[in-house]
């Protein structure tokens, strides 16, 4: 009749409702760790490679135009890092909201690895709509096309959700298969002969969408749109921040999906409806990562290629993001700019030869991003065989 | 030598940090003596046990085994020095016999194989010395949990313990399986073996220790005697104040009844029947309780009543409404409560502040939403005013809940269910790893419920609970209500029913 421990989690939980709880919202120390750790495990394996790592790292600093904001920067070098952050402001935009579409799954104990289907069904129905409707006004014609990209990604998403409340299918496994079915589906319908496939008479053997007609082009404000200057997307990103943390934080619905992601067994007793819950919140991540890809094709893209298809890692970089940022918004805000700066800071384009061979700087960017994945799990690992120990101990002697 | 404790405890003090565990506390134990530690929730039993079994090192103090001081840094160190401990939570293999599991980390080796034959013979032996009967070839998966205790009883017996220390030893036992183990222990202590004897429950004390030490706070309150100390002079000590252990409970108001089943069957999660053609009738102003050993229906029951088990048969009223396919929501909204069994497991949302548990049943109603969003200064507002209601302690409406002692968990979730208003409340396990003061609320708490007017069903394994609560009591066996008894009605007649013995008597 002894208490058990006070911070006994519910029985059967699981590994992503683990996740949640142990990468509880708050803290930003461990997170902080991890990226020092793997900058500095990649920093070894530039000095293996025969490089300096200090030099390395400075140059990857320059290339991502972070240090526009350095008020000590001479003219020409500011105009080179406005160009430069221009781009991975860019890539922000995505990540932030590939990053939001696996961070609200784990709020409800849910692991969403579809951002990748979510993101191409949502850019897929965007270029659809963009490069349709000629004549039609611009600003509806932009806003019918995002929520095409928005209404997609919740549809293709919601579908995981619905096999997991009614069959009870792991969203795991169903997320990875819709990625692929997202993939092939992307291929076939831009490919040779594709019904989607361009209809300009020039490009005939070209496996390429049609392009965005002008209205439905995002407007850019920061730099010559010629050449691919910062588009509004990433205004329309961070407003999903907020409307992500109010709906988690204010919202009834949020409070459910905080409630069965802690303990889907309290929340059903309580009433909530578990099954609901997980549509809905499926959908949601689905509307994220759809906004992300139409964001993409409206923004610079305009078109989608179908090589390009399946090279896109964004939604997996979007993981990453959502772990170190500990599944909040201010967190995915800061992983998002983290993983932008990485990607950018070491493409062919940013990154002063000299120092470093582009062509494998790449490579750091996934091997970075593979260290801070990596951490992330040891140190979920570390804090939950700590609390075994704990347990054990206090179950050994309970009196 | 002779005349020096078995076991002595001096001055031990235990700080974590701040917090002050164990306080110079003094303990002896006499050879051949059954001495009972006693004391609330976070007393500081489990730390000065940990501290003699090597698992924690006092700041201060000394201990001392037949006069000798010992350091003891490991429970391997324990073990060796001759001291034995019974855990709670049984830790044998289920799939190895009872001699495999006797002698397992000193098995008796015949060449590189284990010598089973001498195992089995040796546990004869030992269970001959001390009257301990168990079957060595039998498979612990198909012992009962009172010959499971005997094992481990044995096993620290094996191991050459003349201390054995008892960890809540009949929590997990049924009133005779209890009485069986005291008469194994009275047995031990006559060959001179000692016994710590840990426990809440001071009928249990009062019967079998000769001695009993109660702890509050990290401080030794008092060593007394058994011999003319009473429940309610041990309840005292251990509270520091005066403690009502008999529920007053007023004269009964009957109404109409509140809540019907009829004929209700319900499976397991294997889908094997466990709730059989159940009907029973809980009406306005009575509490009717639920007697049963573990694992006889009672949790698939509850389920079915609150819509989170579908019943396979039967229907469920709550004041006329028929609730029978209704989910939670719903039951919830008919005027049902539901203090959860486990509450880390449905009653709380451990990661959850106070503020947001209190709002599990409400947070969708006006009072603290607005079309879909939610106001957290309502919530923290009501969440105030409850906890100091409820006498809620260590916690602020924005405590995590997982952080609060289990007594204070308790009395949040039977502040929400409460205020709910309700018509019928279920109370499962209310009291369960409660200490006594906590328990004097709960039982306070659901008899003023009763007084106004809701229908009340408790189901407890506890049968003094049940007992000194219920107008009216049910016992429950396999799934089947077998028998309604007058809560006066002696433990032993409750006994025969709830281990299925009143059904061949009726038969015969």
């Amino acid at each position: 009749m002894s208490a058990l421990p006070d911070d006994e989690l519910p029985p059967n939980m699981t590994v992503a409702s683990r996740a949640a709880v142990y990468l509880r919202s708050g803290g930003f120390v461990a997170p902080l760790i991890t990226v020092l750790v793997a900058f500095l495990a990649g920093g070894l394996v530039v000095l293996a490679t025969g490089h300096n790592p200090i030099e390395t790292y400075q140059a990857i600093f320059k290339g991502t135009g972070f240090n526009w904001v350095f008020p000590w920067l001479s003219e020409d070098d500011r105009t080179i890092a406005a160009l430069a952050l221009q781009q991975t402001l860019i890539t922000t935009t995505p990540l932030i909201l590939t990053g939001l579409a696996v961070a609200f799954a784990f709020r409800c104990g849910l692991f969403n690895i579809g951002g990748q289907g979510q993101y191409i069904v949502g850019s897929i129905l965007a270029v659809w709509v963009g490069s349709s409707f000629d004549g039609m006004p611009a600003l509806l014609h932009i806003v019918v096309a995002i929520l095409a990209g928005i209404l997609s990604g919740a549809a293709w998403a919601g579908i995981a959700g619905l096999l997991k409340a009614v069959t009870g299918t792991n969203e795991v496994i169903t997320t990875i298969m819709l990625n692929w079915i997202a993939i092939w589906v992307g291929v076939w319908l831009f490919g040779l002969g594709g019904p989607l496939q361009n209809d300009d008479p020039t490009r005939v053997d070209v496996p390429v969408s049609n392009d965005v007609l002008a209205g439905a082009k995002l407007p850019v404000f920061w730099g010559d749109a010629q050449l691919q200057g910062l588009h509004i997307g990433i205004f329309i990103a961070l407003a999903a921040l907020v409307v992500f943390w109010v709906l988690l934080n204010r919202t009834t619905l949020g409070y459910e999906v905080r409630a069965v992601g802690f303990s889907p067994d309290a929340a059903e007793a309580s009433g909530i409806n578990v099954r609901r819950n997980y549509i809905l919140v499926m959908a949601i991540c689905g509307a994220f990562a759809g906004l992300g890809g139409a964001l993409d094709v409206m923004g610079w893209q305009f078109r989608i290629a179908t090589n390009d298809i399946p090279a896109n890692q964004l939604a997996f970089f979007g993981i990453a993001v959502a772990l170190l940022g500990r599944n909040t918004a201010i967190g995915t805000l800061l992983g998002a700019l983290l993983f932008a700066g990485l990607i950018n800071g070491t493409s062919t384009r940013n990154l002063d030869p000299s120092v470093f061979e582009p062509q494998l700087a790449t490579n750091l960017t996934y091997m970075i991003q593979g260290l801070v994945v990596l951490l992330i799990s040891t140190d979920v690992l570390v804090v939950y065989l700590l609390r075994l120990r704990r347990r054990r101990r206090t179950q050994a002697v309970a009196a | 030598m002779a005349d020096s404790p078995a076991l002595e405890l001096r001055g031990i003090t235990k700080r974590f940090g701040a917090l002050v565990a164990n306080n110079s506390v003094d303990f002896e134990l006499k050879r051949g003596e059954i001495h009972a530690l006693l004391g609330e929730n976070g007393a500081g039993k489990s730390t000065l046990m940990n501290v003699l079994y090597g698992l924690h090192q006092p700041d201060e103090g000394q201990i001392l085994l037949d006069g000798e001081p010992v350091t003891i840094d490991s429970p391997r160190r324990a073990i060796g020095l001759g001291i034995g401990m019974v855990h709670q939570h049984f830790m044998l293999v289920p799939v190895m016999t009872v001699a495999e599991n006797l002698v397992l980390g000193a098995e008796p080796r015949s060449g590189l194989l284990l010598d089973y034959k001498g195992a089995a013979n040796r546990v004869r032996e030992l269970s001959q010395q001390f009257g301990l009967a168990v079957d060595p070839d039998a498979k612990v998966e198909d012992i009962g949990v009172g010959t499971q205790q005997r094992v481990e009883i044995l096993r620290a017996l094996f191991r050459g313990a003349k201390v054995l220390v008892l960890d809540e030893p009949t929590a997990v036992l049924t009133p005779q399986e209890a009485q069986d183990l005291f008469v194994v222990l009275r047995r031990l202590t006559e060959q001179g073996t000692s016994v710590v004897f840990i426990s809440h429950k001071l009928n249990e004390v009062l019967d079998i220790a000769d001695r009993v030490t109660v702890l509050r706070r990290g401080e030794k309150i008092d060593t007394v005697s058994t011999e003319g100390a009473t429940e309610r002079s041990l309840a005292g000590l251990m509270v520091g104040r005066e403690v009502l252990l008999r529920v007053e409970k007023p004269e009964q108001t009957l109404g109409e009844p509140l809540l019907t089943l009829e004929g209700v069957s319900a499976e397991d999660d294997r889908g094997l029947p466990a709730v059989n053609d159940v009907s029973l009738e809980v009406r306005a102003g009575e509490i009717v309780g639920l007697a049963g050993v573990d694992a006889n229906g009672q949790s698939e029951l509850i389920e079915a009543i609150m819509g989170l088990r579908a019943p396979t048969a039967g229907t469920i009223t709550v004041d006329g409404k028929d609730v029978t396919h209704c989910g939670p929501r719903d039951t919830l909204a008919a005027g049902v409560s539901h203090i959860a069994e486990d509450r880390h497991r449905r009653g709380l949302v451990l990661e959850f502040d106070l503020a947001e548990n209190l709002c599990l049943r409400e947070y969708k109603t006006p009072a603290f939403s607005t079309r879909g969003f939610l106001s957290p200064s309502k919530m923290v507002t009501r969440a105030r005013k409850l906890l100091k209601e409820f006498d809620v302690r260590g916690g602020e409406p924005e405590t995590r809940a997982g952080s609060l002692s289990g007594g204070n968990q308790q009395k949040v979730v039977i502040a929400r269910e409460l205020t709910a208003d309700p018509k019928v409340i279920i109370a499962a396990q209310p009291t369960r790893g409660l200490d006594v003061g906590a328990i004097e609320f709960v039982h306070r708490r659901l008899v003023e419920e009763r007084d106004r007017g809701k229908a009340v069903l408790l189901v407890s394994l506890e049968l003094e609970e049940v007992r000194s609560l219920s107008d009216r009591v049910l016992v429950i066996y396999e799934g089947r209500i077998v028998t309604e008894l007058p809560p006066e009605s002696s433990e032993e007649d409750f006994g025969v029913y709830m281990t299925g013995g009143g059904r061949d008597e009726r038969a015969a």
